[in-house]
């Protein structure tokens, strides 16, 4: 396949009884930054392994940038950067000096790898603390230094596991402007691991979301809650004070009134608000049919399925969506 | 950006040692800069830097140096007492500044054997597991090297970095020899002592590699580090009370009287004693630097009689010590492999 960078095949792995990854097939374009989205232990980090030739794949294939890691690991390597969760320096080397030492392990002389280190401590902002010894820095710093060590090898494609985990949200922020630069500049191809919804859905162009090993969907935002949420993208929160002491008579009419309106799925109560799915948007036609009801409308908000909700419907709830 | 890049590199080039060195290397590393070094090379070489530059590393050059030095002084001033003029061994006044003590100090041999062991478990014992616990274990597999270059780097780095420290105490103790004595060495003795220094690095290096295989066994660099000190206070201290015990339980006063069954308890207890790696190489080292060691088990007096008291050529006392040397190496390459293959097959995950 072409344009293709990332292929995995029914990739699985397990440890003993415990399946970590299963039957995971994915595809990642060229250019792509795609976030990998899942609770802890949901088999994140295993994949990346994967991808790096780092563990065997009990079963399926993988190729990345059309070479199996499993068999050529140090070729795949060449091609992908991989900046480990909580990446750690040598602390009594400089941060310039670990990365010169990195440079060396690619392949490249001395003087080269210092003057390119020294160009990717310009970019990632570190200049001022290039002698400092890298025991000394802080995790963000930590962080930039490692996107700069990932970086220095030319990566094809850049992997990130966690990469924003213990930043402060300013340095989160930065962080990810950096990347998203980056692979714009580039071309670069980006995967990176992450619990954090927000920031996941701000710079990714596409999302896969992981539970229990399983890939649930993928997708861009809104091709994954249209997927999620299945033909009931669309939902309404109404506020209607007092409807469910009322008659359960009346009451079981007044959602039967609201049923009656086009393009609702279904109605949901919970401490006096109703949540109503539908298949397009019918606020209108809903408030409407309320006012008409003759029952008093005291809230509405339409509801847009972020990555939050999302997450929260399969991760928090578990599976539980009827 | 080029101004910072400048003052990046002049920030970094400060202080006078840096310029020192780069006044007078600077045309050995232009060169050596815009070469390509083999990545394996690169590893080793950072392994060297950080165990020269490290505090333990001093500490234990220190130490080391220290005893060698009082070593070598309690060898000189008894050099002359040693010398007697119907010695067999009288030819090899050289190495007795090696053997030779007063009973104040003990001698260097005894020194080596037994600081030998905590230079190699200092040396090793969180090889692995600190590079996993700092998190750069896992940033270093993600570079486009071989696995085992990582754990090859490290006992070669360290195995250079003992080696070179041997070789020069050895030849400090030489050097200081011949000024003081105004003897040198002849060729035999020269070489017995190369092979003295190369049987020391081999038995440290027995112990480096047990502590390797322990800092890849332990996740805690102190676990690893007291297991190994507490197996080499085991074979140095409580090993031997064991063995004499052992030969206190099987012994039959009724045969006492019999030389055979004497012979043969003998060679039980020394057979014993040899599973200890320091008993092999005391041994061993004392063959090598006393010629007139012509055997290490019993001897009967059947077997003494008519030998003519003298030195043993070189190549003899080497094959007398054949078997230990083989025994201390095979040690060596089994911790090695023991240390080896787990770290080839773990998963190794950030931190």
């Amino acid at each position: 396949m072409t344009g293709k960078i990332i292929e995995l095949n029914g990739l699985t792995k397990k440890y003993g009884d415990f399946t970590a990854v299963d039957h995971l097939d994915l595809l990642v374009g060229k250019g792509e930054v795609f976030g990998l989205l899942g609770p802890n232990g949901a088999g994140k980090s295993t994949t990346i392994l994967m991808l790096l030739g780092l563990t065997e794949p009990t079963e399926g294939s993988v190729k990345v940038c059309g070479i199996d890691p499993v068999n050529r690991p140090a070729e795949v390597k060449k091609k992908v950067g991989y900046l480990p969760e909580d990446v750690g320096f040598y602390e009594k080397y400089s941060g310039l000096e670990n990365l010169v030492f990195t440079g060396r392990l690619n392949g490249l002389p001395e003087s080269q790898a210092r003057k390119k280190a020294l160009e990717l401590i310009e970019k990632t902002g570190l200049a001022e603390q290039a002698s400092k010894k890298a025991g000394l820095y802080s995790r963000g710093m930590r962080q930039r230094l490692g996107l700069a060590d990932v970086l220095i090898k030319e990566p094809e494609v850049i992997i990130l596991d966690e990469p924003i985990l213990g930043i402060d949200p300013y340095g989160v922020r930065e962080f990810l402007e950096m990347i998203v630069k980056l692979s714009k500049e580039e071309g670069l191809t980006v995967l990176f691991s992450s619990h954090h919804l927000y920031q996941v859905q701000q710079v990714c162009d596409r999302v896969g979301l992981f539970v229990g090993g399983k890939l649930l969907a993928e997708g861009d935002i809104n091709t994954l809650s249209r997927k999620l949420f299945g033909n009931s993208p669309f939902a309404v929160e109404v506020g209607v004070p007092g409807n469910a002491e009322r008659d359960p008579a009346i009451h079981a009419g007044f959602i039967e009134t609201l049923m009656s309106v086009k393009g609702v799925l279904k109605i949901k109560e919970k401490n006096h608000k109703m949540l109503i799915e539908c298949v397009q948007d019918v606020t209108p036609d809903i408030s409407r049919t309320i006012i008409q009801a003759g029952f008093e409308l005291t809230y509405l908000t339409k509801k847009e399925y972020g990555l939050d909700d999302i997450y929260y419907r399969y991760f928090e709830g578990g599976t539980d969506h009827d | 950006m080029t101004d910072t890049v400048e003052q990046i590199q002049a920030s970094h080039g400060k202080g006078m040692t840096g310029r020192l060195r780069f006044v007078l290397f600077s045309g050995v590393r232009k060169k050596r800069e815009n070469h390509v070094v083999h990545p394996f090379r690169v590893i080793v070489e950072r392994e060297i830097g950080d165990q020269i530059r490290s505090w333990r590393f001093i500490i234990l050059i220190l130490i080391i140096a220290l005893t060698t030095l009082g070593s070598l002084y309690t060898a000189l001033t008894n050099i002359s007492e040693a010398i007697k003029p119907d010695d067999p061994a009288g030819s090899f006044i050289f190495l007795k500044l090696f053997t030779i003590s007063d009973g104040t100090l003990p001698s260097f041999i005894v020194f080596i054997s037994f600081l030998g062991p905590l230079l190699g478990i200092g040396l090793g014992f969180d090889a692995v597991n600190s590079e996993h616990n700092n998190g750069t274990l896992s940033r270093l597999l993600a570079q486009p090297i071989h696995r085992d270059y990582i754990i090859n780097a490290k006992f070669v780095g360290y195995l250079t970095v003992i080696s070179e420290m041997f070789f020069a105490l050895g030849f400090l103790v030489m050097g200081i020899g011949i000024i003081a004595t105004g003897i040198a060495p002849s060729p035999e003795e020269f070489l017995r002592i190369v092979l003295f220094l190369l049987l020391s690095i081999i038995y440290v290096a027995f112990w480096l590699n047990m502590s390797i295989w322990f800092s890849v066994r332990f996740r805690q660099p102190a676990t690893a580090a007291l297991t190994g000190i507490s197996v080499w206070i085991f074979f140095t201290v409580f090993y031997p009370l064991i063995v004499s015990l052992i030969m206190k339980g099987i012994s039959n006063p009724a045969w006492v009287s019999n030389p055979s069954y004497q012979i043969l308890l003998e060679k039980l207890k020394l057979g014993l004693m040899r599973f200890a790696p320091n008993v092999l190489f005391s041994e061993a080292t004392g063959t090598l630097l006393m010629p007139t060691v012509r055997s290490l088990g019993p001897l009967t007096m059947e077997q003494i009689a008519g030998t003519v008291p003298g030195p043993l050529p070189l190549g003899q006392s080497v094959l007398l010590i054949w078997p230990h040397v083989t025994a201390l190496i095979s040690g060596t390459v089994l911790f090695f492999v023991l240390a080896y293959v787990p770290f080839m097959r773990r998963e190794i995950r950030s931190r």
